[in-house]
């Protein structure tokens, strides 16, 4: 059984419709990577899973629990944790403050858990005091990542986590996630630098236009002819 | 007879109250209705356009500036000319910013305006008021002197509801109809949103500021109390909410309906004992804020919703997270 | 000098305070709700008269009975958001702001219809002045009130940074979209967002008409001022919202000291100018305000 289910899955803000019987899964243990061009409907697909989109069609499982229609609070108590593209992080609260939110829905104690995030990221338990906002980029989306895990999802949903970064952070993140997912959590990413994000995902899921065009493990879409015409030739496409 | 004749007195004074509103109603509509501003300080230029009007047009008088003497007519276009250019300074320093600003800054505005108007008395009489400011058609017989103003004002609403039908059907509107709709396409397609968003200000200051000026006239009073955020402000707004935001026939209907019941209600509580009837007054507005309140919720289109020009849905942008 | 101290600093203080405790209720409001709610006022106009109800039941000091008028200000506050306000959570802000501008004169209509308009003492009698190093005055009152105002700022700092209801408030006022995926409990942040709002309006409230008398128009008056000093000092800021505060008050009860010559800088009757002016110059020059608040 799936951790996470998109059955079929239709529809999109409003009236307009962007996602056309999109279907995907995520098994245990875990990555699974959506590529796709511009406006294919990536983030749209993930934001389906948290309760965000009018769906017209389809189901959305959770350990084969119909969660179709939940809204995103309730969504989070059931484990499903979302790091947004933008927007992921509290900037006036310090770094430790940004990861008691992330445990605002537990009433054990954490403080362990606390531990294992600034083990897990080393740089921000230096900087645990200071306010989020002035954190370089990569530090920023460790927080939002960490602030993420706090709950110990069932799975993560990351949506383009190295956006905006430099190489460097880019190979740092894609580490962490690696090292995430090690320690055992599913996750499901979209990602723009499809190449890198390939290389660690387990399984990758292409959106074309808002519908399936083609999935496979990771290592067969990096060898694949019509993935790299896609958009792996022709250098990385940075989103500006 | 004479009950008969009280009562069509009544009746106009109901008429031209009304028609005044109505001035005033579709000058917010140019702001609100038609580019989404949210006007605040309706006070403030209703006040300076009576003022300026009642100053030009009064003989000279030690208690106040005046002495101008000038014909009523030229009296009116300099208190739109004056408030416009008062709009215009106002909606340049806030046009850019959001509607909370707006509505905080032209609050302001209306009050530092009513401090003004209260603390120059060398320009103003101050709390006192400027008085004897000359009515049209004073001096002709009654009942035709009331008539008459009655027509006059009246004759303007019409006049001014053909003008802002134009306005709304022509390109201009056109483009500020899309841009309440979607601001970000209407600014992609390179429209100058800022300056269409002044113009439609300061247009609906001027007509504020000719609503005020006829109140002055008609009355042939005016005083500090016209800055009043209650009547010259809240009511307006009231009147524009009930009638039909962004439409024009709304706004005229609101202005009618609303004044004929503020007035109404007003008739029916001072014929209660003293004691209760100032109490009565403070129910009075309760209620009408409670009549906002519940159109809001319930009718946000007013009694009189807005007339789309195309088919588009009036859905609200959604906002994707 | 000691002129100067008694006579303009030291009531500029004490106008601060009061104005850095209404304001830090606009700013909260105005960062995790995101509208200026112009019924504040009148929130403040509330507490007094509540305030004096009680004086008159039992004869106890105002501030004594602060607590007690701020159980019941939020208790209408919290009234007026769930009927008025809470229908528009996801409506364009200028329908809630419409909602707010009713409301300010519903909420007053109703104070006026309970206690009547005429002007009325809080605590009868003339406080006499104490007098400090022969020429330094300063009234009991308004030491009283500034004492209460750092005692109330030193609640709200505490609440803010080390209680989880508190960082939830300022997470929402960071980002709410944010705080409603973590999964933080919005509507309760809101609750709590209105009742540390109130409780700082009563006590401004209160502290006003102790310092001078209650009537029903003092919290419109205040008002934008209040609107100024939020922001000035930043929207979301509840710190900067006490700046901005002292900020204006001060500047107020400075503009009316004769520093060139003999005459007051500004005739008193355009105080309130002073604050409009200060936000006139701040929304152009810098609209998030001097904590850099959060511009929409």
């Amino acid at each position: 059984m799936a951790v996470l289910e998109l059955d079929a899955v239709s529809g999109g803000y409003g009236e307009t419709e962007i996602l056309h019987n999109v279907s995907m899964t995520v098994e245990a243990g875990e990555i699974v990577v959506i590529i796709g061009p511009n406006g294919a409907g990536k983030s749209t697909a993930m934001k389906s899973v948290f309760g965000l989109l009018n769906l017209t069609a389809g189901r959305l499982l959770l350990d084969g629990d119909d969660i179709t229609g939940t809204g995103p609070e309730k969504v989070v108590r059931l484990g499903v944790c979302y790091v947004p593209q933008t927007e992921n992080i509290f900037p006036n609260l310090t770094v430790h403050e940004n990861l008691e939110m992330g445990a605002y829905l537990r009433n054990d104690d954490y403080s362990g858990r606390l531990d294992e995030m600034y083990a897990l990221f080393p740089p921000l338990a230096a900087k645990r005091r200071q306010p989020a906002g002035t954190l370089s980029g990569g530090q920023r989306q460790m927080v939002a990542m960490g602030k993420a895990l706090m709950l110990e999802p069932k799975i993560l949903l990351l949506d383009e986590p190295t956006a905006g970064l430099s190489p460097k952070f880019r190979g740092e993140i894609f580490r962490v996630v690696r090292d995430i997912n090690k320690a055992g959590t599913p996750i499901l990413m979209v990602e723009q630098n499809a190449k890198q994000a390939l290389s660690i995902a387990d399984r990758g899921y292409v959106l074309v236009d808002g519908k399936n065009r083609i999935d496979d493990t990771g290592k067969k879409l990096l060898a694949n002819k019509e993935v790299a015409e896609m958009f792996l030739g022709g250098g990385k496409k940075t989103k500006s | 007879m004479e009950q008969f004749y009280g009562y069509f007195l009544y009746g106009l004074s109901l008429l031209t109250f009304g028609g005044i509103y109505s001035i005033l109603t579709l000058g917010l509509n140019i702001q609100w209705g038609f580019s989404g501003l949210f006007n605040a300080g309706i006070a403030g230029f209703f006040a300076i356009g009576a003022y300026v009007s009642a100053i030009l047009t009064t003989a000279p008088s030690a208690r106040h500036l005046g002495g101008y003497d000038m014909p009523i007519g030229v009296g009116m276009l300099v208190a739109m000319i004056v408030t416009a250019a008062i709009a215009w300074g106002v909606s340049r320093i806030c046009i850019r910013l959001r509607s909370d600003y707006l509505a905080i800054a032209t609050l302001g505005i209306a009050e530092i305006f009513r401090l003004i108007l209260k603390n120059e008395v060398w320009a103003t009489n101050g709390a006192r008021g400027v008085s004897y400011v000359p009515k049209p058609f004073e001096n002709i017989t009654e009942p035709w002197n009331q008539i008459s103003m009655t027509l006059l004002v009246l004759g303007t609403v019409i006049v001014l509801y053909f003008l802002l039908e134009r306005a709304r059907t022509s390109p201009w509107g056109r483009l500020m109809s899309a841009i309440r709709e979607d601001e970000d396409a209407a600014l992609a397609a390179g429209k100058d949103v800022e300056r269409l968003r002044i113009q439609a200000f300061v247009v609906g200051g001027a007509i504020m500021g000719l609503g005020g000026a006829m109140m002055a006239h008609y009355l042939k009073f005016i005083d500090p109390q016209a800055a009043d955020p209650l009547t010259a402000t809240f009511l307006v707004w009231v009147m524009l909410i009930v009638g039909g935001s962004a439409n024009n026939k709304g706004a005229i209907l609101g202005a009618f309906l609303m004044w004929t019941v503020w007035s109404a209600t007003e008739i029916l509580t001072s014929r209660l004992p003293d004691a209760l009837a100032i109490r009565t007054a403070y129910v009075r507005v309760f209620l009408i804020g409670l009549v906002l309140q519940i159109v809001l919720q319930k009718y946000p289109g007013g009694i009189l919703p807005e007339r789309r020009l195309r088919a588009a849905s009036g859905k609200q942008p959604q906002n994707p997270e | 000098m000691m002129d100067f101290l008694s006579f303009y600093l030291i009531p500029g203080i004490v106008l601060g305070s009061i104005y850095a405790l209404g304001a830090i209720g606009v700013s909260l409001t105005f960062g995790i709700l995101r509208f200026a709610n112009f019924a504040h006022g009148e929130i403040m106009t509330l507490g007094a008269y509540v305030t004096l109800t009680l004086i008159q039941l039992t004869g106890w000091h105002p501030v004594v009975l602060l607590p007690a008028a701020m159980v019941v200000v939020s208790i209408v506050t919290l009234g007026v958001d769930r009927y008025f306000y809470k229908p528009f959570r996801t409506s364009p802000v200028i329908i809630v702001v419409i909602a707010s501008f009713g409301m300010m004169l519903m909420i007053r209509s109703v104070t006026q219809f309970v206690w009547g308009v005429q002007l009325q003492a809080f605590v009868p009698g003339v406080q006499r002045p104490l007098i400090f190093f022969e020429a330094l005055r300063i009234s009991p009152r308004h030491m009283i009130i500034v004492g209460c105002a750092l005692v109330l700022m030193a609640v709200e700092h505490w609440l803010l940074t080390y209680t989880m209801i508190g960082k939830a408030m300022r997470a929402m006022s960071d980002s709410p979209e944010l705080a409603r995926l973590t999964g933080i409990n919005t509507e309760m942040v809101i609750k709590a967002t209105w009742i540390v709002g109130a409780s700082a309006a009563t006590a401004a409230g209160v502290f006003l008409a102790y310092d001078s008398h209650v009537d029903t128009m003092m919290g419109f008056q205040i008002l934008l001022p209040v609107f100024a000093a939020t922001i000035l000092g930043g929207i979301g800021r509840p710190y900067g919202a006490m700046a901005g505060g002292l900020v204006i008050g001060l500047a107020e009860e400075l503009s009316a000291y004769p520093w060139i010559g003999s005459e007051p800088l500004l005739s008193p009757g355009y105080k309130a100018g002073v604050a409009f002016a200060i936000m006139v110059a701040m929304l152009i020059w810098r609209p998030s305000g001097l904590f850099r608040g959060r511009v929409f």
